[in-house]
């Protein structure tokens, strides 16, 4: 009997060397006259073990990791294929206490199937959100992702379904969904994780959203570091085509929608909602003024929805088993589950999918198991390069998105990074307006001056010189950009710089 | 010359009637020609009704276009903080050293491009780099060192 052995083909962890062991591990079969049938899986998101071997049993699949090429053999050697033990041997995957304990909604595939695979979305309740929302009038399917509480998943935590009630009323012959997949925030990788091993849960959630709101076409607005994620997402989008679930008449309904990846340019500001506009449009990613909304005069002028990746995805699941069902999840006024990414100077990095209202010390040790490098963590950034930093006084926050505006921080698209007591905060303050410099799209000027003038007082603060004065300085410039700013990209750019000076203050002393 | 604008024109007829042409048209172009030559402005802007100034603006705006020819492999390291967490700063420097470029410039044997990125949602297995479309993580100096060495190969 063939048996099955799963290699994830997730680009983190062909980082790791995947596209290796997937070689190996064919020639050694083939040598020893064992038959295997490789499946190319997306990963669990257990990254530190990757590249994580699962080997298909009547109990399920049996992990093995991290595996290098040089382990190989050995596997083979233990038996590996039928699930005997070895020193990398990690027992039944779903029995790992890292996943086991996740509450996995939006990435409830991710891992678990062939991501190329339509059979295997269908087979794993893939496009029942679709079906139900087919029966539903638009105006239903809208009440429904705004009875989930769904909020933008991008950062900006703003409610779905309003957004999406918006657009359904407005009147015009043309509208779009545009899913903002320009994830450039660092230490967040949920996007690319879906993208790259769930597409189709994305082409279904955007498909629903243009039933709901009459929008025929849509498009991904992906960022171009991300070569893998588009290859997938191509090959997925030409099959769901061919299988009738995109195209002129999705599932026989007599409705229209239309999908097409756009790449973006590794231009930062272009995750700013009407920048990405501009730029899907031809233009210099400039953002605009608000208003009037992209609701209302978006994408070409007209209608459009721009919601982020995992507000998306997460819209099958939500039509598929109820606005209820995800409503029971969370906290306070923050619905549902939150993909959080741990990153940075972490033990056990990757994606932990929980309901809101963990806290910031429990993802970090029970999960992170404390940082890579074995010193004390120092210091948190959460929610990208315009999230403050966090010291460990403030661990304790539940992760929600009002806990974390009392304690002027931002969850942001929930990557969370860890740094370790050799971090020098003066140093992260005056990246964080290095990078707002080499990203501001220029239109207004605290964004475009504020930040090379943020460079050069800092910089005066780190070599000593009038200390008192220079950090008053840098307070008065993060006031007039937190104010001033046409967009997140200045108007945020102070979190960074001021939580590193109020919570490390030692760090900015001549 | 004759061959690359005749490659270019066919690449201009095949997106100028796409809705936002431009991003596509340059991507096309990057991905064929290797960059975007000063020489193509013109055409792009009689095809798409713009200004050349328009087409230069967009070109110099995004980061990710360049104008002129890259080496053979392009090397991006990752900045980001996530990476800056687990020492990419010494990844930089090693790289800038053993190539003796920095970065947006290009080895003299035209092997290798460097280039900075700021994430490469790699950032579990922090410090990442990127070579060509493959990333590479937990990288250590060792394994650039070898990286490096085979691109030059």
């Amino acid at each position: 009997m063939t048996i099955k052995v799963y290699v994830p083909r997730d680009s983190s962890a062909l980082s790791m060397g995947a596209e290796k062991v997937a070689v190996a591990i064919a020639s050694e079969a083939k040598k020893r006259g064992l038959d295997i049938e490789i499946i190319r899986n997306g990963s669990r998101g257990l990254y530190w073990l990757e590249t994580m071997v699962e080997v298909a049993t009547d109990q399920g699949r049996v992990a093995y990791g991290p595996v290098k090429v040089k382990d190989v053999a050995s596997l083979f050697d233990a038996d590996f294929l039928q699930a005997k033990p070895h020193a990398l041997s990690l027992g039944l995957t779903e029995e790992i206490d890292w996943l086991k304990k996740q509450q996995r909604l939006t990435f409830a595939r991710v891992g678990i199937t062939d991501p190329i695979s339509l059979a295997d979305y269908i087979a794993h309740d893939g496009y029942k959100g679709l079906k139900n929302a087919l029966l539903l009038s638009g105006a239903d399917i809208v009440k429904t992702v705004t009875d989930s509480g769904l909020r933008g998943r991008g950062g900006a935590a703003f409610p779905t379904g309003i957004k999406w009630k918006t657009v359904l009323g407005c009147e015009a012959e043309q509208k779009y969904i545009v899913c903002n997949a320009d994830e450039g925030d660092s230490g967040t990788f949920s996007d690319r994780m879906i993208m790259e091993n769930d597409p189709y849960v994305l082409i279904e959630g955007m498909t629903i959203a243009g039933i709901a709101v009459g929008a025929t076409q849509g498009y991904i607005y992906l960022r171009s570091e991300y070569p893998h994620a588009l290859v997938t997402l191509n090959a997925a989008i030409t099959l769901a085509n061919q299988a009738g679930y995109l195209g002129n008449n999705v599932l026989g309904s007599g409705k229209a929608f239309h999908l097409e990846v756009r790449r973006a340019a590794g231009a930062y500001v272009c995750g700013e909602e009407t920048s990405l506009l501009e730029s899907l449009e031809g233009k210099r990613g400039l953002v605009r003024f608000k208003p009037p909304l992209p609701a209302i005069e978006g994408l070409f002028g007209k209608p459009t929805v721009v919601n982020n990746v995992i507000s998306l995805a997460t819209v099958p699941i939500i039509l598929d088993k109820g606005a209820q069902y995800y409503a029971d999840y969370g906290m306070g006024r923050s619905r549902g589950t939150l993909p959080i990414q741990l990153a940075g100077n972490l033990k056990h990095g990757g994606l932990v999918e929980l309901a809101f209202g963990i806290t910031l010390r429990e993802l970090l040790y029970d999960y992170g198991g404390g940082s890579a490098s074995g010193k004390p963590i120092r210091a948190v950034q959460v929610g990208g390069p315009l999230g403050a930093f966090l010291p460990e006084s403030q661990f304790d926050t539940p992760l929600d998105y009002e806990e974390f505006t009392k304690i002027w921080a931002v969850l942001g698209h929930g990557g969370i990074v860890a740094f370790d007591d050799t971090v020098d905060m003066a140093k992260m303050a005056r990246y964080a307006f290095e990078f707002c410099a080499i990203e501001s799209c220029g239109k207004c000027t605290p964004c475009r001056i504020g930040s090379t003038r943020g460079v050069e007082v800092i910089d005066k603060i780190i070599a000593g010189k009038d200390t008192v004065k220079n950090i008053k300085l840098v307070r008065d410039l993060s006031d007039t950009m937190l104010n001033g700013s046409l967009c997140a990209l200045g108007g945020m750019t102070p979190y960074p710089v001021l939580s590193a000076m109020n919570h490390f203050p030692e760090d900015f002393a001549s | 010359m004759q061959a690359l604008q005749t490659q270019i024109d066919a690449l201009i007829s095949q997106h100028q009637s796409m809705p936002g042409a431009l991003l596509p048209l340059l991507h096309a172009i990057q991905d064929n020609v290797g960059y975007v030559p000063e020489s193509s402005y013109n055409p792009i802007a009689k095809a798409l009704s713009l200004s050349v100034a328009e087409v230069h603006g967009v070109v110099s705006f995004y980061h990710h276009f360049r104008t002129h020819k890259p080496g053979r492999h392009v090397l991006q390291i990752c900045r980001a903080e996530s990476c800056q967490s687990m020492g990419s700063e010494a990844l930089e420097a090693q790289a800038k050293k053993c190539l003796n470029v920095d970065y947006h410039q290009t080895t003299t044997d035209e092997a290798i491009t460097l280039e900075p990125v700021y994430c490469l949602g790699n950032c579990a297995l922090s410090p990442a780099v990127m070579m060509d479309d493959e990333v590479y993580g937990r990288v250590s100096a060792a394994e650039l060192e070898a990286l490096i060495a085979e691109a030059k190969a």
